[in-house]
């Protein structure tokens, strides 16, 4: 071929067709901002305008790019300003009428997932925060499409352990209420540190108030493509070709997300936000991060080397993607979600890959405790001094990290959650049941590091 | 724009024909062929003027995806852009 080598074009072809490179979301954001008002029911309102009136060629244009480009868009997705913004001004209400009104939006405009039914409360609660978290559980087990967020720490701001003492309760309620739904409701509320404000992933997605009105961000996927290069890769080269080989291979992928940012923010009349470059697995053979691993030469994720190898894959990602796009943001690196991926649930399965494990791999990569099935009888305690360590290796380290756990209620280790689709399945794996009830019950405000001082 | 057509499958008799013909009754302009077989296999790749098409670009896509189907091989049409920012620095 003249213009384009035809080596090319076929390594693109495989990519896509044996390989399942796609794009896993295009994300529009939308600031709620213009429709506060201390009527609850006119603000549902006027954010039921907004986003249907926003979002509404969203899913179709993103067929349409579908289509010409003979790339995958696996999800089409909405994120909102964090509505505990919106509903302060409504005063002594539930905020539950915002989480059925964004209910109500998504299936308007035929999104996969609405995310922003979230809280900022890093350093101390503000109006409408507390009722937002408490009203969760019960926003989370009436939609299917809503996700829900709060962010409790930040580097600048130290850890907010009050927020820290409910979210553990706020987890384990979300999974009660959907106790016969496989507990899904705690499958889509995150816990964060850092959190992101133009992350395009769910079930973390929230639109930041610094963003502009309407927005678009896209998150790639890719593991398979990259398991695929360094499977072509001798046993014997040295780990400086396995780093070499992942960064080409991600530069690829990041510049066919920003290839689809560009195109959809400029068919839907909006500015391009970012590419999230991330390396999110999914359950389907082919298209996990922990056989990446493995490929680099381990015989299982969760042994020891797997937290050398994923900083290896970490870093390689950011270097290769960081070129490709004129603006990265969001998580941008790998995700180690358990359910979400087939080989962390075989090492999971097997008991090779185990919760501190995990702890220490998140140290290393873009998010943290993603989609782990824990005992339904966990205290709530207990749950919260989990994503008080997960959120203080945030803090400390500057990055962002989160906790999206799942209490299996009325299971045990060993047994399995499905939730089908993106969302997968995965045993029930063990929890340190020590108690830290003292500490989490203590609250207050943890410092923030001396790493926060840096004007 | 122009797009980029890929037929890979088992070689028989009347590939290139087919796929020619579909590109005419469409109004797609070919620019450029280029084929091998490798081991059995056939591969084509195809470049085309997509500006004068008869019907719509998706309707085409799924044309050429069924014409595909009906002789066992698997051809894709492709926005040529998408190679070139991916390929290109």
């Amino acid at each position: 071929m003249s213009i384009i080598n035809s080596r090319d074009i076929l390594e693109t072809v495989s990519m896509i067709q044996d390989e399942h490179l796609d794009i896993r979301t295009v994300t529009m954001g939308i600031s709620l901002l213009d429709c506060i008002d201390p009527d609850i029911d006119r603000a549902c309102e006027k954010v039921y305008q907004k986003i249907t009136e926003k979002a509404k060629n969203l899913v179709p244009v993103c067929e349409e790019i579908e289509k010409t480009y003979g790339i995958p868009i696996i999800n089409k997705r909405i994120s909102v300003t964090p509505i505990a913004m919106v509903a302060a001004a409504c005063r002594g209400q539930s905020p539950l009428k915002f989480a059925l009104t964004l209910e109500k939006c998504a299936a308007a405009v035929g999104v996969n997932f609405i995310g922003g039914y979230s809280a900022l409360v890093h350093k101390g609660f503000s109006a409408g925060d507390r009722e937002l978290i408490e009203s969760i559980p019960e926003a989370l087990a009436r939609t299917e499409h809503v996700c829900a967020s709060v962010n409790l720490g930040s580097t600048k701001a130290g850890l907010n352990m009050d927020a820290v003492r409910l979210m553990g309760e706020t987890v384990r309620r979300a999974a009660e209420l959907t106790a016969d739904r496989q507990c899904i409701g705690a499958a889509k509320l995150v816990v964060f540190c850092n959190a992101p404000e133009d992350n395009p992933f769910m079930a973390g997605a929230f639109h930041g108030v610094g963003e502009e009105d309407t927005v678009i961000n896209v998150g790639v996927s890719g593991p398979g493509v990259v398991r695929s290069a360094l499977s072509k890769l001798g046993k014997d080269a040295p780990v400086d070709a396995v780093a070499e080989l992942i960064k080409k291979t991600a530069f690829k992928i990041t510049r066919m997300g920003q290839l689809v940012a560009k195109e959809a923010s400029s068919r839907l009349g909006m500015k391009f936000g970012i590419v999230d470059l991330s390396l999110a697995p999914t359950p389907a053979v082919g298209d996990s991060v922990a056989h990446i691993l493995e490929e680099m030469g381990l015989e299982q994720c969760g042994g020891c080397g797997t937290t050398a190898c994923l900083a290896l894959l970490n870093d390689a990602v950011k270097k290769g993607g960081v070129m490709a796009s004129s603006h990265i943001g969001g998580l941008s690196g790998a995700f180690i979600p358990v359910t979400e991926d087939a080989g962390m649930i075989d090492a999971a399965a097997s008991g090779t890959l185990t919760l501190e494990k995990l702890e220490a791999m998140t140290a290393v990569c873009s998010v943290g405790l993603d989609m782990i099935n824990i005992p339904g009888d966990t205290p709530a305690e207990v749950i919260s001094a989990i994503i008080a360590d997960e959120a203080a290796i945030g803090m400390v380290n500057s990055k962002t990290t989160a906790c999206r756990l799942i209490p299996a209620i009325g299971k045990k280790v060993g047994d399995t959650l499905s939730f089908g689709g993106l969302l997968g399945e995965g045993p029930v794996m063990a929890v340190n049941q020590k108690s830290p009830a003292v500490f989490i019950h203590r609250g207050g405000r943890l410092p923030a590091p001396l790493q926060s001082l840096k004007n | 724009m122009r797009a980029v057509i890929t037929v890979i499958g088992k070689d028989t008799v009347g590939i290139l024909a087919k796929v020619s013909a579909l590109c005419a009754t469409y109004g797609a302009n070919i620019i450029d062929v280029t084929q091998t077989v490798m081991q059995d296999l056939f591969c084509m790749i195809m470049l085309c003027e997509t500006d004068s098409l008869s019907a719509p670009f998706s309707e085409f896509v799924d044309s050429a995806e069924k014409l595909g189907e009906e002789n066992h091989l698997k051809i894709h049409v492709m926005h040529e852009d998408l190679f070139n920012s991916m390929h290109r620095i």
